[in-house]
């Protein structure tokens, strides 16, 4: 099973509860906007702390209220992508895919600056600053970086949301293409019922 | 123009001092700001005024405190001297130390603003990539609140530079030792006759203050590249 969740979460009332198991491939998360679904991305990623409950993913437990586990964030090998792409403002684009990178263990680097940069065509994009980004730029040296992370798993949060239908269709492709090509587990929120059509392994309704 | 040999005194000494001042409040003025910008604890709101307390006190009232607190017979004076074989009275470094005390508020003030504008968002995504808490401030946070500190080293070089109550309760006027430019510009109005020193003494403070700021907007143009800089 690659994502094993069972947890509560307390932000806002009432407190979110959220529990499935699933297997490899990719699974939605699907659901109107405000119920929780960016709170139990942050949870698995480790940057909101459940009240309890047991987060595993492809066997390795990542939190465990009962157990007293909480690996944090930077334990998690945990490439997330978010909503708006979060590029550090201050860093250029090679400077941004390679942030986690530089951080990873040799070993778990499973991917080159090079290949992640033929792999989402951004290589004329490298010396640029993220304010001068398009959207749909800016979300393929997004997901770069956490590819380049050297990451056991990818969490997404409605990465297609800013941007326009032509670069929808783009990122889609990217999407698809981890999902086929690198066969990471991936976690991805939507409230979009096209794209949960045309991604989901799997499909958790909210 | 031509610095006369006590006019540059004046000058190195005020340059010093306050040079001094800003280094030394740097950190802890960093610190505070962090705290003040990032945390919630009880007494918080306490610590706030305190921070801002030279700000708002005659400067004089400040200059008193301190000879309380740092004069050889203060407790924190007696044990600076007694530890580090460190003194305040009558020498430059009380008056580098009172210059410190009254630019803290407006350094502290400048480095918060640009702490809380920071998205910390961006902090949770640099976990997210294998940033432990501590590279992650100096990767992210620290980078990102650079405008702040620079504002901050200009706003307290300016008020250090121009600091006279609180330096000249503390520490007196002493040539060679404490007199900076304002306590100089003081001092020649005193004496009959002395007005073609202080008009020399106020176009140097002047040129002074200017070539501080001018220095600060280039700095700030270099690190962001053109891009929106402002110091202040």
């Amino acid at each position: 099973m690659s994502f094993d969740v069972d947890i509560t979460l307390s932000r806002g009332e009432p407190p979110i509860h959220a529990s499935f198991t699933v297997p490899a491939g990719i699974t939605v998360l699907f659901g109107p906007s405000g119920i929780g679904k960016t709170s139990i991305l942050d949870a698995v990623a480790g940057l909101l702390r459940p009240v309890c409950g047991r987060i595993s993913v492809d066997g390795s437990v990542l939190f465990d209220s009962s157990r007293r586990i909480d690996l944090p964030p930077e334990k998690r090998a945990c490439g997330y992508v978010f909503q708006d792409g979060r590029l550090f403002p201050h860093r250029n684009v090679r400077d941004n895919l390679l942030y986690g990178w530089r951080l990873a263990a040799p070993e778990r680097r499973w991917m080159a600056l090079e290949e992640a940069v033929t792999f989402l065509d951004i290589g004329s994009l490298l010396h640029r600053m993220p304010r001068t980004l398009s959207g749909g730029e800016a979300q393929r040296v997004a997901i770069g970086r956490a590819l380049l992370s050297g990451p056991r798993f990818l969490v997404m949060d409605e990465p297609l949301s800013s941007l326009d239908v032509p670069r929808r269709e783009e990122i889609m492709a990217v999407i698809e293409r981890i999902r086929d090509e690198l066969g990471l587990p991936i976690l991805y929120v939507s409230h979009d019922r096209a794209e949960v059509g045309r991604l989901a392994g799997h499909v958790i309704a909210l | 123009m031509q610095l006369s040999a006590e006019e540059l005194e004046i000058v190195l000494l005020s340059l010093k001092v306050s040079g001094v001042a800003i280094l030394v409040a740097l950190l802890p003025a960093f610190a505070l700001a962090w705290v003040l910008a990032r945390r919630r604890f009880p007494g918080r709101v306490l610590l706030d005024a305190l921070v801002h307390l030279p700000l708002v006190l005659p400067p004089v009232v400040t200059g008193w405190l301190l000879l309380l607190a740092f004069g050889n017979n203060g407790p924190a004076g007696r044990w600076l001297m007694e530890t580090v074989g460190l003194t305040f009275m009558f020498r430059w470094t009380g008056a580098a130390l009172a210059a410190a005390i009254m630019a803290l508020p407006l350094m502290v003030r400048a480095m918060r603003l640009s702490i809380e504008a920071i998205d910390r968002r961006l902090e949770g995504a640099a976990r997210t990539l294998g940033a432990g808490p501590w590279r992650t401030f100096f990767s992210i946070t620290l980078p990102l609140s650079m405008p702040g500190v620079l504002a901050a080293l200009v706003l307290g070089f300016a008020r250090s530079i121009g600091e006279f109550g609180a330096t000249i309760t503390f520490v007196s006027n002493i040539p060679g030792e404490t007199r900076t430019l304002p306590l100089a510009i003081y001092s020649a109005l005193q004496i009959p006759g002395g007005e073609s020193n202080v008009t020399r003494l106020a176009l140097i403070s002047v040129l002074l203050s200017l070539a501080a700021l001018v220095l600060s907007e280039l700095l700030a143009r270099r690190g962001t590249q053109g891009r929106d800089a402002h110091v202040l």
